[in-house]
């Protein structure tokens, strides 16, 4: 049995160890488009921080993980997939055959269309090779435009200034992280980011970079046009699925997959952020790109690639944590609220602390915090071990913050 | 023969002294805060649960973990966070349906009970064995997996299989 | 080292809060928490003002060994000139918020001048500033932890508050911490108050790291672990009764004190001890005792965890009290129990909640209390003074009523406030005030123990049990058996444990340890944790020089040798049943003999030697 799997993000490299626990005569091969060894893109803020060297961001630290494992790693781009013969091209011009295939490209960064972009000094903040080319310019005293306040951006925010770079944010939405932060914690995030130091222009939207000189000239709609070294575009990203736009499968916004992560073809399979995955909270099935849920997807399609569809997703809980110069936040679930329910909150603005608990009916369903780090996981334990709060409902609407201990009731009386 | 903690709320007082024997140990100092395991306080109910990490097999964390940074004993059983690898990302933090892996603003890492290598310092602590150390299939603990299974239905029966 | 090294002086007057390095020399003389917090206060403030004034100053206080893994070490203590007695108060705490002030970075805070609104003191490690306290002033203390933590986002979060009678100018309302542990003596709530500081929130994460010597620490803790289990005492009757493990105890000695002192012995004393705490009540078949809970780093875990029959008369229709709370040790049971001739369990545990709800002190309270039912039934008090109701010994009602009127002060509680002293000088009979130096007698009869009687009488803080605890020797033969009802020997006894108390609360552990250690256990530990020589002799010599320290406070106060006296009742009218029948305190008779075991005039002063041999300069 070839297994193929594309893609050597963390549900690629988590598909292959799986698959190579349950099937130790399998054949498998890893194709990654990069030629580093699989490395995390989580790591990359702690990279630019100089916290960690390169290697520090390897996904598996051991040298000889993938030839232990007897993995062929291969580091060529997928061309194309000709699902009618099970096989795939390569850039280098070869073609695979499998009789399993996973495909787990992720996604890439995208840059608006504006006039400028291609510029030499404006880049995006995805791969370790744009760390490098970041790291080379965002120097000590140098200007720094950050294009997006979305999550890729935010987390890069205190590497960029421990490299002592004056730095502007432009974000195209009326707060900081639209898509995890509602007004009031989006607000206390851009009055953090401001005490430090750092400009916030919600509401603007850069139009045009040009070159004068050695210096870039930023022009945002809403605000002044700014002079930067350095342009950096976290404005968001899209699935890495243009290579599958002849085969037979089956596209939305990402690959489409059913229950057990396979794709209208029966020996493909999809996981991660490519794939459009069913999300826990709403049932829905849309692109989360979220670490925990890579990994999820790449276990769970790998054991269905090995003994064939036996093992349902149910869906994974959307949840991010963000460290933004010190000030964590996090989101679970429907941190927005849901149709029908009941909302706690905490907030001390002073100290930038928030605590959001939403309830439907007796369940947690979603959480947003900010400045809450103990124990914080058992939110996700309530969410998705759906657990009956009982008396602990309304002491949680009394007090958001005693989740702990809600979490110890409700398991002790399950256990 | 693999040992695991196990936990006898109904023997604890909240003296805390797991806590201090904890953080002593794992950080040089008493202090609470940055112990692996930890006391709740129930007062309505006139309640004491000492609670940490039950090393459970599906190791949410470890598998969240982007770099690699948490790692199985084979002798312990314990998942163990490498400090040198871990980056401070804390997906972990939020992974753990248990809540037992936290990050520790102070060392900019995450920190999670460990057994202290096969001899648990907390468990010499407790003065009224409200906290014990024992083989592993004779524990309660089981119940506590149990619940973790449920916990996320999907992966983690198949896991078992894995 | 084991001392943070720093501590936080908080300007009420002009909200300016400065960090000052703890005084060096202070500290070997004085260790720490009640010694090094009297010896600052003794420096700082003039003892002759008045207590509630923006003149007095109010400090709370670790020791070195508070936040470490020694048992029991979770103690703090609150220093100030006390209102109740007008002497130097130092009442000491459980709980976790001094371990908590210690992680955070301070041995002690230093609260001076006054507030011109309502405050709070609010710690998280070197951050502390005060806050508004507008919307919890006039409410409880368990309003107020509520208050706290939601605001803070943050269960962990310590809290030390005063409840309404403090606001209110009461004479005992304490400090309570924890939500049931409090600094409950001498009125130390009621300066907090007088300053407009509602509370002190502390959240410390910086934890004790400093110890000396790591190893011999660990080793001296775990040695003294030991013996506090080994200990029937400490191991056994203390975590299964806690200090309720007296009550039958006391009882059977005819040393039980009951009807405001008129009796030395309860008929009701077995339906309000530690051993009927434990069982099945008729209506709900529940127990009082839910569980004993500990404070921090305790090994012993004497605390009382309880509930209150949800049918009793004074919970009926109040939900928030059927849940669990604190429950009743030996001496609130008895001040509100035995003193008052009142046998309801569920009664005197509902007083109990009361008292630590809003802050104020069970043991004066009860003794009020009883002292008003004694006006009572002499007719001196009118049920129309005593809010419509009977006010006779033995009424639970009466009592209930009573908590609920200080708390609230209204009605007679306006009274009550005073405390027995002005109490019964305000109706003309203060012959019936069972106190010393203002305070009210803890739960031991001078009658029935002679040597604690000599320890109430000459207390610096006013009558109290746990300045020098001879009911160890005199009863349970802690370190060795002397006769209760002989005054042979008991001025050297009582000197013995005065001084060793010092030492012990200076330290910051918890003095019921002694029980089982004596300064020979206790000192490995204070030496492994500090360094610099500390043996059990030094030990003593520090608690001798607390003690005198506090007595030239007291002086300067105003205090004379006149004041190191006991009520009439306890010199002339005999012990009516038990051992100690046909007997009076003979405090008078011990009382040369002290002075100059003290090393004292005859007037009860400090000798140049002693002061020169002790270092009071």
């Amino acid at each position: 049995m070839h297994y193929i799997i594309v893609g050597a993000g963390p549900s690629g490299v988590t598909a292959c160890e799986t698959i190579r626990k349950l099937d130790q005569e399998a054949e498998i091969t890893l194709i990654t488009g990069q030629q580093e060894p699989p490395y995390s893109r989580m790591a990359i803020p702690y990279l630019l921080a100089e916290k960690i060297p390169e290697s520090g961001t390897y996904l598996r630290h051991n040298n000889e993980h993938y030839t232990h494992l007897n993995i062929n790693l291969v580091s060529e781009k997928v061309t194309e997939v000709n699902a009618d013969d099970n096989s795939l091209s390569l850039s280098n011009g070869q073609s695979l055959s499998y009789d399993q295939l996973l495909i787990a490209t992720g996604a890439s960064a995208i840059s608006p269309l504006i006039e400028g972009i291609d510029l030499a000094s404006v880049h995006n903040c995805w791969t370790l090779e744009d760390a490098r080319r970041i790291a080379e310019k965002a120097v000590a005293g140098s200007s720094v435009v950050l294009m997006g306040a979305g999550f890729i951006g935010c987390i890069i925010l205190e590497s960029l200034l421990k490299r002592g770079v004056h730095l502007t944010v432009v974000e195209m939405g009326d707060r900081m992280v639209p898509r995890m932060m509602d007004d009031t914690a989006g607000g206390l995030l851009k009055s953090w980011c401001e005490s430090k130091g750092v400009q916030i222009l919600t509401s603007c939207q850069v139009s045009s970079i040009s070159e004068t000189g050695d210096a870039l000239e930023v022009a945002i709609k809403g605000s002044e046009t700014l002079s930067a070294d350095l342009v950096i575009c976290a404005t968001g990203v899209k699935s890495n699925m243009s290579f599958l736009e002849n085969s037979s499968i089956e596209l939305d916004q990402g690959i489409m997959v059913n229950k057990f992560l396979q794709t209208n073809i029966d020996n493909i399979y999809a996981a991660g952020d490519v794939a459009q995955g069913l999300d826990f909270s709403d049932q829905s099935w849309h692109i989360q790109a979220i670490q925990p849920t890579a990994v999820e997807h790449g276990r769970i399609a790998a054991i269905n690639m090995v003994k064939s569809n036996s093992c349902e997703h149910h869906g994974s809980i959307n949840m991010n944590i963000l460290d933004t110069m010190g000030l964590i936040s996090t989101s679970f679930g429907q941190w927005m609220g849901v149709a029908g329910g009941e909302e706690a909150v905490l907030l001390d603005k002073k100290n930038y602390r928030y605590l959001k608990l939403q309830f439907k009916d007796e369940y947690l369903v979603g959480v947003s915090s900010l400045g809450h780090t103990q124990n914080i996981g058992v939110v996700r334990g309530l969410i998705r071990g759906k657990a009956k709060l009982g008396v602990w409902k309304e002491r949680l609407m009394k007090d958001p913050s005693r989740l702990m201990e809600a979490f110890l009731a409700s398991s002790m009386s399950q256990a | 023969m693999e040992k695991s903690l196990v936990i006898n709320p109904d023997k604890c007082t909240g003296c805390l002294q797991c806590e201090l024997a904890c953080s002593y140990e794992n950080e040089g100092v008493f202090n609470p805060s940055k112990s692996r395991i930890k006391v709740f306080t129930f007062h309505q109910e006139g309640r004491f649960v000492p609670y940490t990490c039950t090393q459970c097999s599906e190791a949410w964390c470890q598998q969240a973990c982007p770099v690699d940074a948490i790692s199985l004993n084979p002798v312990t059983g314990a998942k163990e966070v490498n400090e040198s690898s871990c980056v401070g990302c804390k997906v972990c933090t939020i992974s753990c349906p248990f809540g037992t892996i936290n990050y520790n603003q102070s060392s900019g890492k995450v920190i999670k009970c460990d057994l202290c290598g096969g001899n648990p310092k907390c468990v010499e602590a407790c003065p009224t064995q409200a906290i014990t150390y024992v083989d592993a299939d004779q524990t309660g603990l089981d119940k506590m997996r149990q619940w973790a299974t449920e916990t996320d239905n999907s992966s983690s029966t198949n896991t078992a299989n894995a | 080292m084991s001392w943070a090294g720093k501590l936080l002086r908080v300007n009420l007057t002009t909200a300016e809060i400065t960090t000052e390095s703890l005084n060096e020399e202070w500290k070997n003389d004085y260790l720490g928490s009640r010694g090094l917090a009297s010896k600052y206060l003794s420096e700082e403030i003039d003892p002759a003002c008045d207590p509630l004034s923006a003149e007095n100053k109010m400090i709370m206080a670790t020791g070195p060994l508070t936040g470490t893994s020694a048992a029991t070490a979770g103690r703090y203590v609150v220093v100030t000139k006390g209102p109740l007695t007008n002497c130097i108060a130092c009442s000491n705490s459980g709980g976790f918020i001094g371990a908590e002030m210690k992680n955070a970075g301070w041995d002690m805070v230093i609260f001076e001048g006054k507030s011109p609104k309502p405050v709070y003191l609010y710690v998280e490690n070197d951050k502390a500033e005060l806050l508004d306290a507008d919307e919890i002033w006039g409410t409880s203390v368990w309003n107020t932890d509520e208050w706290l933590h939601n605001k803070h986002q943050d269960p962990l979060l310590r809290i030390a508050a005063v409840g309404r009678p403090a606001e209110n100018g009461c004479f005992y309302a304490g400090i309570v911490n924890d939500l049931h542990r409090a600094a409950g003596r001498s009125g130390v709530g009621s300066v907090m108050a007088s300053k407009n500081l509602k509370a002190v929130a502390i959240r410390g994460t910086k934890g004790v790291g400093n110890i000396s010597d790591p190893e011999g620490f660990m080793k001296a803790v775990n040695e003294g672990k030991a013996v506090l289990a080994e200990n029937p005492v400490t191991g056994q009757g203390l975590p299964a009764y806690g200090t309720q493990v007296l009550m039958n105890v006391i009882n059977e000695i005819g040393a039980l004190p009951a009807h405001n002192m008129k009796d030395v012995q309860f008929d009701g004393a077995h339906a309000i001890s530690g051993e009927a705490m434990h069982e099945p009540r008729k209506s709900d078949g529940k127990p009082n005792l839910t569980t004993n809970a500990a404070c921090f780093g305790c090994t012993i875990a004497c605390g009382r965890i309880s509930t209150i029959d949800q049918g009793h008369f004074s919970v009926e229709n109040k939900s928030q009290y059927w849940g669990n709370s604190g429950g009743l040790e030996y001496e609130a049971a008895w001040a509100l129990g035995a003193d008052n001739g009142v046998d309801d369990l569920d009664a005197l545990t509902y007083v109990n909640f009361i008292c630590n709800e809003e802050g104020f002190d069970p043991i004066t309270f009860g003794a009020t209390v009883a002292a008003a039912m004694e006006m009572y039934e002499d007719g001196v008090l009118t049920k129309e003074q005593t809010g419509g109701i009977e006010f006779n010994f033995g009424s639970a009602l009466a009592l209930t009523k009573a908590a609920d009127w200080v708390a609230a002060n209204e009605g007679f509680g306006v009274d009550l406030a005073l405390g027995s002293k002005r109490l019964c000088e305000k109706y003309g009979r203060p012959e019936l005030s069972m106190t010393v130096k203002g305070q009210e007698f803890p739960a031991y009869d001078p009658r029935g123990i002679q040597g604690i009687g000599l320890n109430y009488a000459t207390s610096n803080r006013g009558a109290c049990h746990v300045r020098g605890y001879t009911v160890a020797s005199e009863v349970l033969g802690i370190p060795e058996k002397t006769d209760p009802l002989t005054a042979e020997g008991k001025p050297g006894l009582v000197k013995a444990f005065q001084d060793a108390t010092g030492a012990v609360d200076s330290s910051g552990i918890c003095l019921f340890t002694t029980f089982a250690w004596s300064l020979d256990n206790i000192a490995p530990q204070v030496e492994a944790a500090c360094g610099g020589g500390w043996t059990a002799e030094r030990l003593a010599e520090v608690g001798e020089r607390i003690w005198n320290l506090e007595r030239e406070f007291n002086l300067k106060a105003g205090i004379t040798s006149a004041d190191d006296t006991l009520p009439a009742r306890l010199r002339t009218e005999a012990a009516k049943t038990g051992p100690a029948k046909g007997l009076v305190s003979k405090v008078e008779e011990m009382m040369p003999e002290y002075y100059e075991l003290r090393g004292w005039s005859t007037d009860g002063v400090p000798t140049e030697e002693t002061r020169k041999k002790l270092g009071l300069s």
